[in-house]
């Protein structure tokens, strides 16, 4: 065998071994989610979705738990969205190369990789605490926010590197001030990065568990958020006490709301990939 | 600026004719109570407190119950800053936590709900276990075990030349507080060599699937699990006693069952719904404890909790 062949051999092992690899993850994913749709699916249906939480597995529902998400979410978002891009768009676009833009920018890698637990604390003690707002939708949504602003950050800032430079100096050569330039040109153009951005960092929001007991919110809650200062459940945690329980009937509602959660993940990627396609045909 | 002044007349008019209604209404329907209650703590309370808010819903929807699950630790924490009316609890209040309700000024009574009983199991296909003691559980269990008491005939000696395998709650449990505490005499100290999971089914699918295994958890989880496990009667001093309603809500079922317990703070039953709230719970914590898988107390000390409960409602009136 001469070093060719060999050379042709190895690329060949390491082709299988790569769609081995590829293909590991792809089973253990199939084999989970087909496990889940087992137990889970002949319990989903329209009773079960607009249900209070009860004693009894099968009169139980996902209501106040689901409402609780939506709510968090949309609230997240809502605080998120403009100051991590805001700062992105700082750090991308005003900050000067400096020893201090350096130091902010280690720390927004660092936050990105703080356990989620420890803003729970944060949160407990700042928004519930100091600030009062309690156990409430809205020191939820202010603690998830800081646990997404890196990503966001990281995102916007990718985002607005991905623009071409030709795009800013023509907008300055017909008399734009940098602003005019930031908002009306290299915003626009890096949107749909931006928005993915947000929307992957947002399904990630709406899986967590541990910072939001920390905070305060509730297992049980017989009412849907109506503001910002309710108190609140959301579906993870619903997830959590049910998965517990020695009731089958308990552990069949979980794998229910499982199904349900990740619905709701796979359709926000599904928006974020949207926004991506979308994007990149634009700048083609 | 005419129509801006008629309209706020019409207003005016409106909510003073709606406000005037409002004390009639009230007089007519005096058992209907609105308000906030919340309550946090264990989660081995928590179905008991669940299934009484949501029985309580029926009567009083306008009450909003809300039940967090911080564990009983953590429940006393916000309890003793008097963020919590009600903290379920799966072992008595600490000297700890009591200074920490002692510095808010707050004051609280203890109510036992129900009785937990602890199962120790073992797998089907293991013939040779019938009974244990409580010298053989702590023989087992305590922390100089570790790594030494490895085999099932270190216990008895007719028992198997083969290795033991054990299974128990996680640390953060009450549950290995209060076993822990039962069998080695002291909250906490045990061997820290067993396979530990917070989830006890997690522990049920690993007893059922090993036949030299040997664990303990909660009574409700062994109800949902017969035909996987066996369940192991304990020697009380005088008989071999396995748990069952009975045993357990008779007490010769020793040292291995506890009483589950709320503490109600004493400014939060200035509120007629919190005192209405706790009077439904003592009234229907024998059957609904029993529907979720907890044992009830026997009815004089329900009867007794209530008129603790009434005394206590006195003296903070």
């Amino acid at each position: 065998m001469n070093s060719i062949q060999k050379n042709r051999l190895k690329d060949q092992l390491f082709k299988f071994w790569g769609i081995a690899c590829t293909l590991a993850g792809l089973v253990l994913l199939v084999i989970f989610i087909g496990g889940i749709l087992v137990d889970g699916l002949s319990r989903i249906d329209w009773a079960f979705i607009t249900d209070l939480p009860s004693r009894k597995a099968e009169k139980s529902g996902i209501w106040t738990p689901l409402m609780g998400s939506v709510w968090v979410l949309i609230l997240t978002a809502l605080i998120s969205f403009p100051i991590s891009v805001a700062a992105g768009v700082y750090l991308e676009e005003y900050a000067k190369k400096n020893r201090l833009s350096a130091l902010l920018e280690i720390n927004i890698s660092n936050l990105a990789g703080v356990p989620s637990i420890i803003y729970g604390l944060l949160g407990l003690e700042v928004f519930v605490r100091i600030m009062h707002l309690g156990a409430s939708v809205l020191a939820g949504a202010l603690t998830l926010s800081l646990l997404i602003l890196p990503i966001i950050i990281v995102a916007t800032r990718e985002a607005i590197k991905a623009v071409p430079n030709s795009i800013r100096e023509a907008s300055y050569a017909l008399g734009a001030s940098k602003w005019q330039t930031i908002w009306n040109q290299v915003l626009p153009a890096s949107s749909g990065g931006i928005l993915t951005g947000v929307i992957l960092a947002l399904s990630r929001a709406i899986g967590e568990t541990a910072p939001l007991i920390v905070v305060g919110a509730l297992a049980y809650v017989p009412f849907a958020p109506k503001g910002p200062l309710d108190q609140f459940s959301v579906l993870p945690i619903q997830i959590f006490n049910w998965i517990s329980r020695p009731q089958q009937g308990f552990i069949d509602n979980a794998a229910a709301a499982i199904i349900i959660l990740l619905f709701i993940t796979f359709i926000m990627n599904g928006i974020a990939v949207y926004f991506r396609n979308k994007w990149q045909k634009k700048l083609q | 600026m005419k129509k801006l002044f008629f309209l706020a007349s019409c207003t005016l008019l409106v909510t003073s004719l709606i406000s005037c209604g409002n004390p009639a209404k009230k007089e007519a329907n005096s058992q209907s109570l609105t308000g906030q209650i919340s309550i946090d703590g264990s989660s081995t309370v928590y179905p008991i407190t669940e299934a009484v808010a949501e029985e309580f819903r029926v009567n009083q929807p306008n009450v909003n119950v809300t039940i967090g699950v911080s564990g009983t630790g953590g429940g006393f924490q916000k309890f003793s800053r008097g963020e919590t009316a009600i903290s379920d609890a799966s072992r008595p209040i600490k000297d700890k936590e009591i200074a920490a309700c002692a510095e808010n000024n707050i004051t609280y009574i203890e109510l036992e709900v129900a009785y937990d009983g602890l199962a120790v199991l073992v797998n089907p296909e293991n013939t040779w276990v019938d009974s244990f003691t409580s010298e053989e559980l702590k023989k087992i269990w305590e922390p100089a075990a570790q790594g030494k008491i490895m085999k099932w005939n270190q216990i008895r000696s007719e028992w198997p030349n083969e290795e033991i395998h054990l299974y128990g709650p996680g640390v953060a449990s009450g549950t290995f507080d209060y076993f822990t505490e039962a069998i080695n005499g002291k909250s906490g100290s045990s061997r820290g060599d067993y396979t530990a999971s917070e989830d006890d089914n997690v522990l049920v699918q690993g007893i059922a699937g090993d036949k030299y295994s040997l664990g303990f958890f909660g009574l409700a989880y062994y109800a949902e699990n017969k035909e996987k496990l066996t369940l192991v009667g304990v020697h009380n001093g005088e008989s071999v006693v396995k748990p069952t309603l009975e045993t357990v809500s008779n007490g010769t079922y020793k040292p291995l069952s506890r009483p589950l317990f709320i503490y109600i703070n004493s400014a939060a039953i200035k509120k007629p719904e919190v005192v209405s709230f706790v009077e439904f719970y003592l009234e229907n914590a024998a059957k609904l404890s029993e529907e979720v898988g907890y044992i009830a107390l026997p009815a004089e000390l329900y009867a007794k909790q209530k008129e603790k409960f009434k005394a206590f409602v006195e003296l903070n009136k």
